[in-house]
């Protein structure tokens, strides 16, 4: 079970894909019904709230066992930067980047096939 | 080398049958990752920072080029075009795909591998001295006794589900290459008074947040008692290990918490019930063993190697190989030829599928199709004429494999970390990059021997506790520090490094480095090595130097 949000920002929720374990994000428009993930980070959907972010928490969770599709559901911490969203802890940005020894290796040279 | 019989074959077989109906029924919803965590984790699958990640056995780090051509086959068709050789002899993907991994493993069978007990808590990955059989002043080749080994805990009832993971390394040699103090069994080869061939058992070492020196509980054990004493070890820390706390669930913690004494007394008592069992090695079973692990036909040398010398006299690059990455073998005109995969600036032990291919072609060449990957994440042609060193170097170099590093400062141990591993709390590979790209290859032969062993958190799979300079990554209010400890050693005279005090960034830390070593190159004596200086002197003088006061 994921533990609710304790962000006070912005938040999204992230996952591995079962198939392939890359990871991958809740898609902007969750919600009862339509739940999409997907390679980007940039096509996430952000919660500004404390509740939304639970709420969305609660669809990914639902998808998990629903759908089969993705596992390991949980909210992280973001913020808008220059170069668009981004995770605020280091592990959670190298999470949805790639290695930092590879920059040919992973989301930040594949997109959202990564 | 040891080959599958019947029942091996049989068995990884079956095992690739069951583990490709368990991937189908997790795809298909009919079990939850909850439940098929444990069986991908028997299976070496894990999930890792960005995908899956697969590791594969490769017993006692031995492997043929036939062996090494499929690693490489399975990285360029399955992953991402490389792999990366583990503290413990392995091989770990990082890009595998859950619905391929049953491809992969049966791929790995074909040629006698596997990934059956690189994780979960049972016996792993026996491990070994990677000039095993080759080595000069070795007592007895020991990979006949980590293959006994091998078989015995394979699947074996009563420790596939152990209090926590379990260690063993095997050493047939005085010069512990192995790590054996450090292992949570660890056996040296040794010779009693009467000349009889056995083990020095060593219990109870390892590295992780609790980090011990092993110890002995038995001088000398007979070999026909090697599996009996194996299995009373295991069954009193079976009975005895801690399942309430996995951080203190290790051996290691249970001898402490036992006392050497009792705990020596507890196994031997359970020795001397089970020692005229079945578990009585014959005789000729051990000799049907030690047959696969026959020398190859060694041509009769002298020990002069004209042309190697030639190429030496004239080539300063190939002398400085020799040097360092080249050691004694034990027949005559033979040499141990160790390829570093620590090139500058790139990740320590990681290998491309080309690579893989190439060492697979030099080891038919020129080393009767034999390779052994080390503890160290490099890798050995075991048996190379000495006068074949010179061509062996030049394909080498043009496969990029030629750095003449091993045992310098660049040759460095260092864990995937913050890059690839889900437990890890810093990024230990960048350290490592920016460590070797700070020192040319003449400043690290005036520092001479030395071992830095960098981890990413404290379960320390970089070492970092045996490390003469050890780096452990942490994470200090959300951000990278790297702690600094000095002294360590994994070899016969092993010890634990201690924290030189507080830790610093990343940045810092290769300075911090640097400090160090001028600290040595200033005070040492004639000869001596960084570890020999530092015992005579202790860490004032390098605290001094780092942080300004001692």
């Amino acid at each position: 079970m994921a533990k609710e949000s304790k962000g006070t920002g912005p938040q999204i929720v992230i996952a591995n894909n079962l198939a392939s374990g890359r990871v991958v994000f809740l898609e902007k428009g969750a919600g009862a019904g339509s739940v999409s993930w997907g390679g980007l980070i940039e096509t996430a959907e952000v919660a500004e709230d404390e509740a939304r972010a639970n709420e969305l928490l609660a669809l990914a969770e639902a998808d998990v066992s629903a759908r089969n599709e993705v596992m390991d559901a949980y909210l992280i911490d973001v913020e808008v930067t220059d170069e668009g969203l981004r995770p605020t802890k280091y592990r959670e940005a190298i999470r949805c980047l790639g290695p930092t020894i590879r920059l040919d290796l992973g989301k930040q040279a594949e997109g959202a096939e990564a | 080398m040891y080959r599958y019989d019947e029942h091996d074959h049989a068995l990884v077989q079956d095992r690739v049958k069951q583990f490709r109906r368990q991937v189908e029924r997790r795809i298909a919803g009919e079990i939850s990752e909850e439940q098929f965590r444990p069986l991908r984790l028997m299976n070496g699958l894990y999930l890792q920072l960005h995908a899956y990640m697969l590791r594969v056995a490769i017993p006692y780090g031995t492997l043929d080029s036939r062996q090494m051509r499929k690693l490489a086959y399975i990285a360029r068709r399955y992953d991402k075009g490389y792999g990366h050789f583990t503290t413990r002899q392995n091989i770990q993907y990082n890009w595998p795909k859950l619905e391929e991994t049953p491809d992969i493993l049966a791929e790995l069978a074909e040629v006698e591998m596997h990934a059956i007990q690189t994780s979960g808590n049972c016996i792993r990955n026996v491990t070994s001295d990677q000039y095993a059989g080759a080595a000069k002043g070795e007592i007895e080749d020991p990979r006949i006794w980590c293959e006994i080994a091998r078989q015995w805990s394979t699947l074996h009832p009563e420790f596939s589900f152990l209090p926590r993971k379990f260690k063993i390394a095997i050493t047939g040699c005085e010069n512990d290459r192995a790590a054996v103090k450090v292992h949570d069994i660890g056996m040296i080869m040794k010779r009693d008074d009467a000349g009889e061939v056995g083990f020095e058992v060593i219990v109870g070492g390892g590295l992780g947040r609790t980090p011990f020196v092993g110890k002995t509980i038995r001088e000398f054990l007979p070999k026909e008692d090697f599996l009996s004493y194996l299995e009373a070890v295991l069954r009193v820390y079976n009975q005895l290990g801690r399942r309430d706390n996995k951080y203190k669930a290790r051996i290691k913690v249970t001898l402490h918490e036992t006392g050497k004494e009792e705990f020596t007394r507890l196994v031997e008592e359970e020795w001397n019930a089970i020692k005229d069992s079945t578990l009585k090695l014959p005789k000729e079973e051990v000799d049907r063993i030690a047959a696969h692990f026959e020398p190859p036909a060694f041509k009769a040398f002298e020990d002069a190697a004209p042309a190697c010398d030639a190429r030496a006299a004239a080539d300063p690059e190939f002398a400085a190989w020799l040097r360092h990455n080249v050691n004694e073998h034990k027949a005559s005109g033979y040499a141990i030829a160790n390829i570093s995969v620590k090139p500058v600036g790139e990740p320590p032990g990681d290998v491309t599928s080309e690579q893989m291919d190439a060492m697979a072609d030099m080891a038919d060449e020129f080393s009767f199709s034999e390779l052994r990957v080390t503890h160290v994440q490099n890798v050995v042609l075991p048996h190379v004429e000495k006068d074949q060193l010179p061509a062996l170097f030049d394909k080498l170099t043009e496969a990029g494999l030629a750095t003449a590093n091993v045992g310098l400062l660049s040759d460095i141990i260092c864990c995937p970390g913050l890059d690839y591993c889900a437990l890890a709390n810093a990024r230990s590979i960048p350290i490592a990059q920016e460590l070797t790209k700070k020192y040319t290859l003449e400043k690290q032969q005036e520092v001479g021997d030395l071992q830095i062993k960098i981890s990413g958190c404290i379960n320390a799979c970089g070492h970092h506790h045996v490390g003469h300079i050890g780096i452990l990554g942490v994470d200090r209010k959300g951000e990278e520090h790297y702690q600094v400890q000095l002294g360590g050693s994994a070899s016969e005279e092993a010890a634990l490094g201690k924290i030189i005090g507080r830790g610093f960034t990343g940045e810092e830390v290769v300075d911090v480095v640097d400090k160090i070593l001028d600290t040595y190159l200033e005070l040492r004596q004639e000869d001596e090595s960084f570890i020999e200086c530092f015992r005579r002197l202790g860490q004032d003088p390098f605290k001094e130097r780092v942080y300004g006061t001692a």
